[in-house]
């Protein structure tokens, strides 16, 4: 479960724990978490909780409501972000380490969940003796009112996707030899680059975590690496590799 | 009798990705009958890869069977829709069927999209979080809607897109094959146009990859698909490969009118 770290110029006043789907701050005695400051508002933010997600809502408030540093009116809370409302600061963290590894694993699958309302109750009841033990979230209320079904291993939750490449990895860059254009560099800064003349022969260069490969695209010759043509496969690139490709000599060069 | 085959090209590719012991995606596509399925399962031990299998075998062979009797004119949007929807119908029961009267796969399901190619069209129908893609002019569009939490906040105006890539609820599916004894497939016509690569894919991809590299991958290797397929499974799986990563891809390389002759031209036009 995730909480809320409530803190007042470093010193820390307490946590609250997101064990409510809606947990309302501020000034007035009604709020989840009440403070008695002048520069809050009566009722100046909401944090909803579904599931593993908690979304921070301001709520029109006078002064505004900072998120590392930045206003936000809606801010879906990324673990360790740091609310500030007036003075003070709530940190949200997210707790996994004592879930322990079964339960991680339980997060990470895809559940099946009726979500539709409106929908009568039939189905079976999902506590069915043939149903699997329910694991993994809790369910939500509000629109989700049954448990998820069934599991699939899914992409656990993580960060979201990144750049395939690793930003280690150094830039590299393609020096042109011969040709109308020798001379120029082209700069390898996609994650892929074709070469070659589209119909007539083609090859692309890809960037991976690994380094920089070659790989034959398109045309009944192959590129020429070092002097040898290369096959199907992807050759790996290796600093100042000369590479030949619809008769223009260039030379593979790592920039540091 | 109907034969896209001269018209489509169609290739797969599928790995368990880094994370996970086995794969339990499945996948079929038939470019002479214009058909793609692709499906990916959810249930404990091997309950998953048996649910996904299930799907993709009845629906590859019914499908197979219900057009080897048909005239290309014979099947319209609306013939095409009605087969997805009474074999996707078809996969669920059996699937849930087995799930009822075998113990060990008790709970499993799977996702599920399929595409159809006839007369210059595609129906697609899906259910759960597997999509379609489509690069047209070198644009990247997602056709399906996943049926999943994610979605529907997105939908809602709770998150933005931009804010759902980093979430934790990426695994919650609304709708899945073989978990009720009955399912809704969402199924929709679509023209086709000469040069259209249609992308058919499980999360592993679209989970793990953003759509700008996808697009980027398919743009640049559109020349030669096997390579493009292998090349967006490699992505996945660089970019941590922490589920099954399925890709099917079909492109169409020209139309494929049901009526071609004059008469027929003459006929449609009346009609």
């Amino acid at each position: 479960m995730a909480k809320l770290i409530l803190s007042l110029e470093g010193s820390v006043i307490r946590e609250i724990p997101l064990d409510k789907e809606r947990i309302t701050i501020g000034r007035r005695p009604q709020n989840d978490i009440q403070i008695e400051n002048l520069a809050v508002s009566g009722e100046h933010a909401c944090i909803v909780t579904i599931l593993n997600d908690s979304f921070l809502e301001d709520l029109g408030s006078t002064n505004g409501t900072l998120v590392n540093g930045n206003p936000i009116k809606k801010h879906i809370l990324q673990n360790n972000d740091v609310i500030e409302i007036g003075k003070y600061k709530m940190k949200y963290v997210v707790e996994v380490a004592a879930a322990g590894h079964a339960t991680q694993d339980d997060f990470e699958r895809t559940m099946v969940m009726k979500s539709q309302p409106g929908r009568p109750a039939v189905a079976r009841p999902a506590a069915s003796p043939t149903q699997p033990p329910m694991t993994g979230p809790r369910p939500a209320t509000g629109p989700l009112t049954s448990p998820p079904l069934g599991a699939r291993p899914a992409a656990p939750a993580g960060p979201a996707p990144k750049p395939a490449v690793a930003d280690a990895q150094p830039l590299a860059a393609l020096q042109l030899l011969t040709g109308p254009n020798a001379g120029r560099e082209i700069e390898l800064v996609k994650n892929l680059t074709t070469l070659g003349k589209p119909g007539l022969q083609v090859a692309v260069i890809t960037r991976r975590p690994q380094g920089y490969f070659i790989t034959h695209v398109e045309g009944a010759s192959f590129p020429v690496l070092n002097g040898k043509a290369i096959d199907a496969r992807a050759r790996q690139l290796n600093d100042h590799d000369v590479i030949e490709l619809a008769g223009v000599k260039m030379e593979f060069f790592l920039k540091r | 009798m109907i034969n896209l085959g001269s018209v489509l090209e169609a290739v797969t590719a599928t790995h368990p990705g880094m994370v996970r012991s086995h794969n339990e995606d499945s996948l079929a596509a038939d470019a002479e009958i214009g058909l793609a399925v692709l499906a990916d399962g959810m249930g404990g031990y091997n309950a998953g890869e048996v649910a996904s299998g299930i799907a993709v075998e009845l629906i590859r062979t019914e499908m197979k069977k219900a057009l080897a009797g048909k005239t290309p004119e014979e099947l319209d949007g609306q013939d095409a829709e009605q087969l997805i929807e009474k074999h996707a119908t078809r996969a669920n029961a059996a699937i849930y069927h087995a799930s009822q009267t075998q113990p060990q796969y008790s709970g499993m399901g799977t996702t599920l999209v399929v595409a159809l190619w006839h007369d210059n069209q595609i129906s697609v129908g899906h259910i759960g979080d597997s999509r379609l893609y489509r690069l047209r002019d070198g644009a990247l569009e997602q056709i399906t809607r996943d049926h999943s939490l994610l979605q529907e906040q997105i939908d809602s105006g709770m998150i933005t897109r931009e804010q759902a890539r980093h979430s934790q609820n990426k695994n919650l599916v609304t709708r899945a094959v073989g978990i009720d004894p009955e399912v809704e497939t969402e199924v929709h016509t679509y023209s086709v146009e000469p040069g259209d690569i249609y992308l058919l894919c499980s999360d592993g991809l679209s989970d793990m990859v953003s759509d700008e590299d996808v697009q980027l991958t398919l743009t640049s290797l559109s020349a030669n698909l096997p390579l493009a397929a292998e090349q967006l499974v490699q992505l996945a799986n660089d970019c941590g490969g922490r589920d099954n990563i399925s890709v099917i891809l079909v492109r169409v390389a020209k139309l494929y009118p049901a009526r071609t002759g004059l008469l027929d031209r003459v006929k449609a036009w009346f009609k």
